[in-house]
């Protein structure tokens, strides 16, 4: 029992330096280390979710460790299981390990596959780190981690410029977002002790001291405000909220499955998975909780509007995936642990499934524009089956997964923020169309490129996608949301005007996208010309890229260049050049004096002579 | 005579062994050399394990009087802060002269120079009396202007030049204010472990104290470098050969951070007090402007070396707070910095070699060619950014700790730091290691299983220290918390930021 947290999270970085050190040449076994290792995980994940479900009690145990003990600061390696840690644990080996074995398949021709493996390894490793986490050190270390693992996921095919850009965006948004998240752990250090108490980063033990501080007034709520704010940064940047949600839509350069495991399942759902976390911190800050949820709607219908445009399969997917994360966010800002977590899960099953089923439509058409497909149903009928699962369980049909959580959240919203519910259906809309869109354009219709002959994937690509469509249909039903249940949180009862409302927004999506798409009633070029203007912004992403490229050039750059130029002309050129050349002129003068000439010293001589004699009977007393 | 002599004497009989090795028997010379920067790093190693954390304060202290009648006597010994310093400093000695092995004119006289400079920078760390530590610190900056001069590239000359009078001159300020100190205390001995305890009780007074306190802070500072004496350092690294800029940016640097904590601070406390928190001032500027600075070039050894200025910003900053914390993590930073560095220059001095350029934008997508040297460099970049799992994560974080509540805005600068950091860094290895391959380097060779050793070395040293702190934090703990224990009566730091 005691061991089988180490036994989560440690075989996949014995994999990662493994195949790093011993089978770096060898592609099969390599690979049979990374999925034997992911195996062991989910094994002893399973384990542990059957001893959960026999002890009622939560949390079921916690393990620490003395990593850093000086006077005044003691940093902790440890685990916290719970019922929210066994869950995600269980969601990031299930979910990865159906992700290791399609990548056998795709990247079946790629000469790199051990180090694809060693990568991938390294960020299971670190993913599971973040969610066995019993304190805000050891988190962050693995969040860093996860950052990192991801920045060489990302720029896997590092020769190409567009992934190595992708890579660095990924890692260097995600460090901005960190620069808040670390202060905000800092600052959360400095005021959680008080007296001769040591002070703490613990989760257990400073759930239990908020109260207190906070009823002894030393932690004024506007500190605890500011906290949850610089908190909540890392959110934004893990879980690609807007603004910093730049860094997927181009994380989508790396290899299909990495998309698959890292910006759809897993990595991206660590904010969400942070905010759950800490919801005991947050919870008491209502400023703060409208923040989150404000930024989490908005995010949602933002890029929901960006995905009705894009035109890479890959893509619309990734826009498709900040959407749903933002319907997280927004339920957790709303108070809503279960619901936002319920989601997670079940889109962590069928959002993995529809990256790898475009994958397997990428892998046979090798491109990623949805204008050059068409009618894939009858080349690729198991890939379109198992699209659409995913594509209705996405839009939140009745009775798939996504619509149980999707519409927890809904209900939620509806019962607390109905400016919320309301974004939150409009969303579902546009959800159901442009899922529409991509399953009419790539599936249906006629074949647009003939030359090259479209064929279904092989057997490794399609079976690991049939245990994830089989959740996505029944994962409402296996009680995720009861096993959650002690997590706390706000929990709303299932509400049917909020749940048919939805469901009419979703169909009339999904009959829209038909129409237009396949019985061509309303032609697409005429709806671009009426929405003209509105499709430049949504086609140039609200120019937000832009901007950042601008402030990175303008400010970023000229800061460097303007303190460079000083740096050479005042510290170099005046200061130290200046005297050394001080010194060299100086030398030059004086030069000048050593004549070598016995008549300049005698002069010389005699004049100083005759001043010091004057001088000392001037002064003399 | 005790182990840590035997540290110091070794690569001084070395270099007096190379003497009567002929000069064409370069392999032999080489073997030498290895050998004797290879033993000093066993014995640290033996002496680390050995060390007795339960007793702490110096140990295995060697003295033998050599003027008694002015005070000097020659005394070595070694506490937690020092050791691990010494340790910093064997492994980059003993990995340099691996990496040096690449040099192929003028062996002899090469090694004969460059293990005089590993002794005096052996002799600066483990002197334990002010006149031997300053007679090695200049024995330490001698070497480097034939080092340069001779074995290093681009504007070489004037690197050197500037170097060596830029060090010397601080070296300079730093001897008033020693000999100073040496007329004031009273007592006229050089003694390190005397001064430490007679100034406890008999403390110069306050006065005074804040007026030497600035010869050996500026003095010591222009190595360390505090900015805005940092100049010397990026034209140095850039312009020396690889395994020198190893020991340069890794070593010597950290000789005048370790110098104002063990003779400034500690024998002058009231001045410290007065005077640190202008240090935890400008170290902001080492740290953001180095960032910015460094982000400016184009050289990718001038970015090295602005880098290293901005990070012993982090080494000034944890000094600066006087606190437990703060302290450990500027000492377990040196540590750390030092490896990284030392890491990142070999493996661009690697590539330097062969394509005879280093600005970035004329290499490209090397790590298809080198992928080797590319992994290296990509660990180092990440090191440097503080990324958790290599030792300059826990070290930067410790002093982040640390100087939270002391210096709030400095601590705030110090984590900016590390984003600027990282955009740099990642730029660097985008630029020069990703992207298509640029034709001109389709040859490159990358490192054979000899010349992995270093970088073994260097990253094992970084992951282990990375991953389990504790190692080390606790052995300089233990000294750090004897530095603060007789600060602590006196007045809290002014909190000037």
């Amino acid at each position: 029992m005691v061991t089988l947290p180490w036994l989560i999270l440690f075989p996949p970085i014995a994999a990662a330096f493994s195949i790093a050190l011993l089978t770096r040449r060898s592609r099969p076994a390599s690979a049979a280390l990374a999925i034997g290792a992911l195996a062991v995980s989910l094994l002893s994940a399973l384990a542990l979710l059957f001893h959960s479900l026999g002890h009622p009690e939560n949390p079921l145990m916690e393990i620490s460790i003395p990593w850093i003990q000086l006077p005044g600061l003691s940093l902790e390696f440890g685990f916290l299981l719970d019922r929210l840690s066994i869950l995600m644990s269980l969601v990031v080996t299930g979910v990865g390990l159906m992700i290791f074995i399609y990548s056998v398949g795709y990247m079946a021709h790629e000469p790199g596959l051990p180090r694809y493996f060693a990568f991938l390894s390294l960020f299971a490793f670190s993913m599971l780190g973040i969610v066995l986490a019993n304190n805000f050190i050891s988190l962050f270390i693995f969040w860093e981690l996860v950052g990192a693992s991801s920045y060489l996921l990302i720029g896997y095919w590092y020769d190409r410029p567009k992934a190595a850009e992708a890579g660095k965006k990924a890692f260097l948004v995600n460090r901005i977002a960190d620069f808040g998240f670390l202060i905000g752990i800092l600052m959360l250090w400095s005021f959680s002790g008080t007296g001769s108490e040591t002070r703490t980063l613990n989760f257990l033990e400073l759930a239990r001291r908020l109260e207190s501080l906070s009823a002894q007034g030393i932690l004024l709520p506007a500190t605890l405000a500011a906290t949850g704010a610089l908190l909540f940064c890392g959110v934004i940047g893990k879980s690609a909220q807007f603004p910093l949600h730049v860094w997927l839509p181009d994380a989508m350069e790396g290899p299909t499955p990495v998309s698959a495991l890292i910006h759809a399942a897993t990595m991206v759902a660590a904010g969400v998975y942070l905010l759950c976390r800490i919801s005991f911190l947050l919870a008491p800050i209502p400023q703060v909780m409208e923040m989150i949820a404000g930024i989490g709607g908005f995010t949602a219908v933002f890029a929901a509007s960006l995905a009705l445009v894009e035109n890479d399969i890959k893509r619309v997917l990734a826009y498709s995936t900040l959407s749903q994360l933002g319907y997280m966010v927004m339920a957790l800002g709303l108070g809503g642990v279960t619901a936002g977590m319920f989601h997670l899960t079940t889109h962590a099953f069928f959002k993995a499934m529809l990256f790898m089923g475009a994958g397997c439509v990428i892998h046979s058409l090798e491109t990623n524009d949805i204008r050059q497909m068409g009618g894939l149903y009858r080349t690729m009928p198991a890939t379109t089956r198992i699209f659409g699962i995913g594509a209705l369980a996405l839009c939140g049909i009745f009775p798939f997964a996504g619509f149980w959580s999707k519409d927890e959240i809904l209900a939620l919203a509806f019962a607390h923020h109905r400016i919320l519910w309301i974004v939150g259906t409009a969303t579902a809309g546009m959800t159901a169309f442009y899922m529409g869109r991509l399953f009419c354009v790539v599936f249906l219709g006629e074949p647009r490129r003939n030359e090259r002959h479209s064929h279904e994937a092989p057997a490794l690509m399609i079976w690991p996608l049939i245990p994830l469509a089989i959740l996505s249909v029944i994962g409402g039903f296996i009680g995720i949301p009861s096993f959650l249940h002690e997590a706390g949180g706000t929990h709303v009862e299932f509400n049917f005007l909020v749940a048919v409302i939805s469901n009419g927004a979703a169909f009339g999506g999904l009959l829209l996208a038909y129409g237009i798409y396949v019985k061509g009633l309303a032609p697409a070029r005429w709806l671009k010309a009426l929405l003209g203007p509105l499709n430049v912004l949504l086609t140039r992403k609200f120019f937000v890229d832009e901007a950042y490229g601008w402030i990175n050039r303008n400010v970023q750059q000229r800061t460097a260049v303007g303190l460079n130029l000083f740096e050479r002309t005042v510290i170099i050129g005046l200061w130290a050049n200046g005297i050394a050349k001080t010194t060299g002129a100086a030398g030059a003068i004086l030069r000048r004096a050593q004549t070598g000439k016995v008549q300049t010293y005698a002069l010389t001589l005699l004049i100083g002579l005759t001043l010091l004699i004057y001088l000392s009977g001037r002064w003399a007393p | 005579m005790g182990p840590v002599s035997w540290i110091l004497l070794s690569p001084l009989i070395g270099a007096v062994v190379l003497l009567g090795i002929p000069s064409d028997r370069t392999a032999w010379i080489r073997r030498a050399a290895a050998l004797f920067t290879g033993v000093p790093l066993l014995i640290t190693g033996v002496l680390l394990a050995t060390y007795n954390r339960a007793q702490g304060g110096y140990q295995w202290v060697d003295r033998v009087a050599w003027i008694p009648s002015m005070g000097i006597a020659y005394q070595v010994g070694l506490d937690g802060i020092n050791l691990t310093l010494t340790l910093l400093h064997a492994l980059c000695s003993f990995t340099g002269v691996l990496i040096s092995y690449r040099i192929q004119s003028r062996v002899k006289e090469y090694y004969l120079f460059y293990l005089l400079l590993i002794g005096g920078v052996y002799g600066v760390f483990v002197s334990l009396d002010l006149f031997f530590f300053y007679l090695f610190y200049e024995m330490a900056v001698i070497p480097m202007f034939p080092l340069i001069g001779i074995w290093g590239s681009g504007d070489k000359e004037y690197a050197t030049m500037k170097l060596t009078l830029y060090l010397t001159a601080g070296a300079v300020l730093a001897l008033v204010g020693l000999l100073a100190l040496y007329r004031v205390s009273g007592v006229q001995t050089f003694d390190l472990i005397f001064l430490e305890r007679y100034l406890r009780q008999n403390p110069i007074p306050g006065g005074i104290q804040r007026m030497l306190f600035p010869f050996l802070l500026i003095g010591f500072g222009v190595i360390a470098p505090m900015w805005p004496f940092h100049s010397w350092s990026p034209i140095g690294h850039a312009a020396a050969p690889s395994a020198v800029s190893m020991l340069h940016a890794g070593v010597l640097m950290k000789l005048g951070s370790y110098a104002i904590l063990r003779i400034a601070v500690q024998l002058l406390p009231e001045g410290a007090y007065t005077w640190l928190p202008w240090v935890a001032g400008i170290c902001v500027m080492n740290i953001i402007y180095g960032g910015f600075v460094a982000m400016a070039q184009k050289d990718i050894k001038f970015l090295i070396g602005y880098s290293s200025s901005s990070h012993m910003g982090y080494v000034l900053l944890g000094i600066a707070c006087l606190n437990p914390v703060a302290l450990t993590g500027a000492v377990l930073l040196m540590f750390a910095h030092g490896l990284m560095t030392a890491l990142a220059f070999a493996a661009v001095g690697h590539v330097y070699d062969q394509t005879h350029t280093r600005v970035m934008a004329d290499w490209g997508g090397l790590a298809r060619q080198i992928p080797l040297i590319a992994t290296v460099f990509i660990i180092a970049a990440l090191a440097s950014s503080g990324l958790p799992g290599f030792a300059n994560f826990a070290a930067e974080l410790l002093v982040f700790f640390g100087s939270w509540e002391t210096y709030r805005w400095s601590a705030l600068a110090a984590i900016l730091g590390i984003v600027i950091t990282a955009f740099y860094m990642l730029r660097a290895v985008r630029t020069c290691f990703f992207g298509p391959l640029n034709p001109r380097w389709a040859s490159l060779q990358d490192a054979t299983l000899f010349e992995r050793i270093p970088y073994v070395i260097l990253v094992s040293a970084l992951l282990v220290v990375g991953c389990w702190p504790r190692f080390l934090t606790e052995l300089i703990s233990a000294s750090t918390g004897s530095v603060l224990k007789h600060l602590s009566p006196l007045q809290t730091v002014a909190r000037l930021w």
